[in-house]
């Protein structure tokens, strides 16, 4: 009755513009990764130079200082994110007046595109008349300045990045929290079960799809991020993720030939993390049919 | 089971003490922006100042009687929806074609989609900039700077997120419900139409919103592949940043702005959000 060949019709104007922006500039950036390419040189352009960028790429010290900077920005927010739209979700269940408005207020975050995000919190602590850096040196007698101190850059993209993405992680778990059936939570409270036997043996294994499908776009969007952070420290210390650092590679030093290379292996290293979290989340997925 | 009038009353107090705090770490920083805008570019220096001394509208004044962001709001306007439309239809078939349809290497092709959205931009940007000004060209014609060629790129990101949003949903409409409809002598649209459709509007409302806002927010790709036609609004927030200073009044008059269709789409569809992010990965 299914035809497969009607399947790939539906299927195929999705192929076909992905095919065309997003598969073909990927093979373009495979064959320039490959090469040796400064566009700006006067020398000959592309000139074939096989696994050499990717050699250099192993002792790059500012790529691999800039892949522990993202691996630390992502665990660090996407950690808090986790948990802290998990307690909001969970107090969103609960009935009480005025909780659409709460709801409200708390996807609003994710509605202010990147670039303005970035903006904002350069407002909030630029120096000379941001108020982070005034009332902390003032309450707690603390120097803060993003452009100095590494540490302080990265801790406040982090916070950032939380601030702007928690609101989806609430509403992915709140979806989640109000799909688990009631039975068997009123069946572990009659049994016996403590709040917290309740959260790990029931409610946890019920969210541990919409959890680990949220875990995995957060992942994706973080490792990629780059409008942000980039408005807020500029590219400064502490916040030259990867994404910022092939930036500049590509754009002031416009070595293309390595920067598409390190495009390469960050792709790589995302699609891996993200397959592995795949098979987690579609083999529960079978198991539960089984 | 009864509760004693104390331990309602202090049950109330955390609650809202809880979401009193909550609500005033999420909007301080918009709060702050409100305030920036409202101010003049003296004003902003000194000891900072967290109230609204006075309301100071010159700054929106400015923004919005420039012709440049009209056009760019515009840009931004017909750009996110049409986006957003395209996308809703194309994902719509995509993943019908996905949840029906025995195709050969089917998760293979669903994993690939979902690829689409994990590319580093930066390193992307000049192929895409020769496949817009030289690749798609027809005589003086090219994809360059036209909000067509804004539209299909961003489904470069919103396609892969949102097929994967619409795979759970379509995935949980029984597929009885189609055999019943084509038994009854629908063809594939009155399939779609009848049953499909209201049965994930839920989820096409939240992926359509969905792409809407990250279409909206969308900046690198429309700075670095549109010049002065089709620059969108976003673009127009980076250019306030400049060598010779940033007028930040200005800046944050216009990111208010930017934030107000967002936030109004958001309030209106507030209901169809919650119900169609599941991902469908809960089987009710």
């Amino acid at each position: 009755m299914r035809n497969p060949r009607t399947g790939w019709l539906l299927l195929s104007p999705t192929l076909i513009i992905l095919l065309l922006f997003g598969f073909a500039p990927f093979l373009y950036v495979l064959f320039v990764g490959f090469n040796q390419w400064n566009v700006f040189s006067a020398d000959d352009g592309l000139v074939f130079n096989g696994l050499d960028n990717f050699r250099r790429l192993v002792f790059d010290d500012d790529f691999l200082h800039s892949v522990g900077l993202t691996a630390r920005f992502a665990i660090f927010a996407i950690g808090s994110e986790i948990v802290l739209g998990f307690v909001l979700a969970q107090m969103l269940t609960r009935n009480f007046p005025g909780k659409s408005l709460f709801r409200i207020i708390h996807t609003l975050p994710l509605m202010v595109a990147p670039i303005a995000v970035g903006a904002i919190w350069r407002l909030l602590v630029i120096p000379g008349f941001g108020p982070v850096p005034f009332f902390l040196d003032r309450w707690f007698d603390l120097k803060y300045q993003i452009g100095s101190y590494p540490d302080q850059a990265l801790w406040t993209s982090v916070i950032m990045d939380v601030w702007h993405w928690t609101p989806f992680v609430t509403l992915t778990m709140l979806a989640g929290l109000s799909a688990i059936p009631k039975e068997p939570v009123e069946q572990a409270k009659v049994d016996g079960a403590s709040r917290f036997q309740v959260f790990w043996y029931v409610t946890l294994p019920f969210l541990r799809p919409v959890l680990l499908t949220t875990v995995f776009i957060r992942i994706m969007d973080a490792i990629r991020t780059v409008d942000e952070v980039w408005m807020l420290a500029g590219g400064g210390p502490g916040t030259r993720f990867t994404g910022i650092y092939i930036w500049r590679v590509v754009f002031p030093r416009t070595d293309y030939g390595y920067g598409s290379s390190i495009s390469l292996i960050t792709l790589y290293l995302t699609i891996v993390l993200c397959w592995l979290l795949f098979i987690a989340i579609s083999g529960r997925r079978k198991g539960e049919v089984a | 089971m009864t509760i004693s009038l104390r331990q309602r009353a202090w049950r109330l107090f955390v609650t809202y003490g809880f979401w009193i705090f909550t609500t005033i770490v999420t909007l301080l920083p918009i709060w702050w922006m409100f305030v920036v805008s409202m101010r003049s570019r003296v004003e902003l220096f000194g000891r900072p100042n967290l109230s609204l001394s006075r309301f100071f509208v010159e700054n929106y004044a400015n923004v919005l009687t420039d012709s440049a962001f009209q056009r760019y709001m515009t840009n931004s306007v017909v750009v996110s929806t049409s986006n957003a439309l395209l996308v809703m239809a194309l994902a719509l078939l995509a993943t019908y074609a996905l949840s029906r349809y025995k195709l050969t290497g089917r998760d293979n092709i669903f994993f690939w989609l979902i690829t689409n959205r994990m590319a580093p931009p930066a390193a992307f940007l000049l192929p895409l900039y020769i496949m817009f000004t030289r690749t798609f060209r027809l005589g003086d014609w090219t994809l360059y700077d036209t909000q067509i060629g804004l539209i299909l790129l961003y489904c470069v990101f919103n396609l892969p997120f949102a097929i994967w949003l619409l795979k759970g949903v379509i995935d949980g409409i029984p597929i009885e419900l189609d055999d019943a409809a084509m038994i009854d002598g629908a063809g594939l649209w009155g399939v779609l139409r009848h049953v499909i459709i209201p049965l994930a509007a839920p989820g096409l409302a939240v992926t359509g919103i969905l792409s809407w806002v990250f279409a909206w927010n969308e900046y690198l790709f429309a700075a670095n592949l549109t010049s002065v036609q089709a620059r969108t609004i976003t673009t127009g927030l980076a250019e306030f940043v400049t060598v010779t200073g940033t007028n930040w009044g200005e800046l944050a008059a216009m990111s208010m702005l930017t934030l107000i269709p967002s936030a109004i789409i958001v309030i209106l569809a507030q209901r169809y959000i919650v119900m169609g992010l599941t991902f469908g990965a809960v089987k009710e």
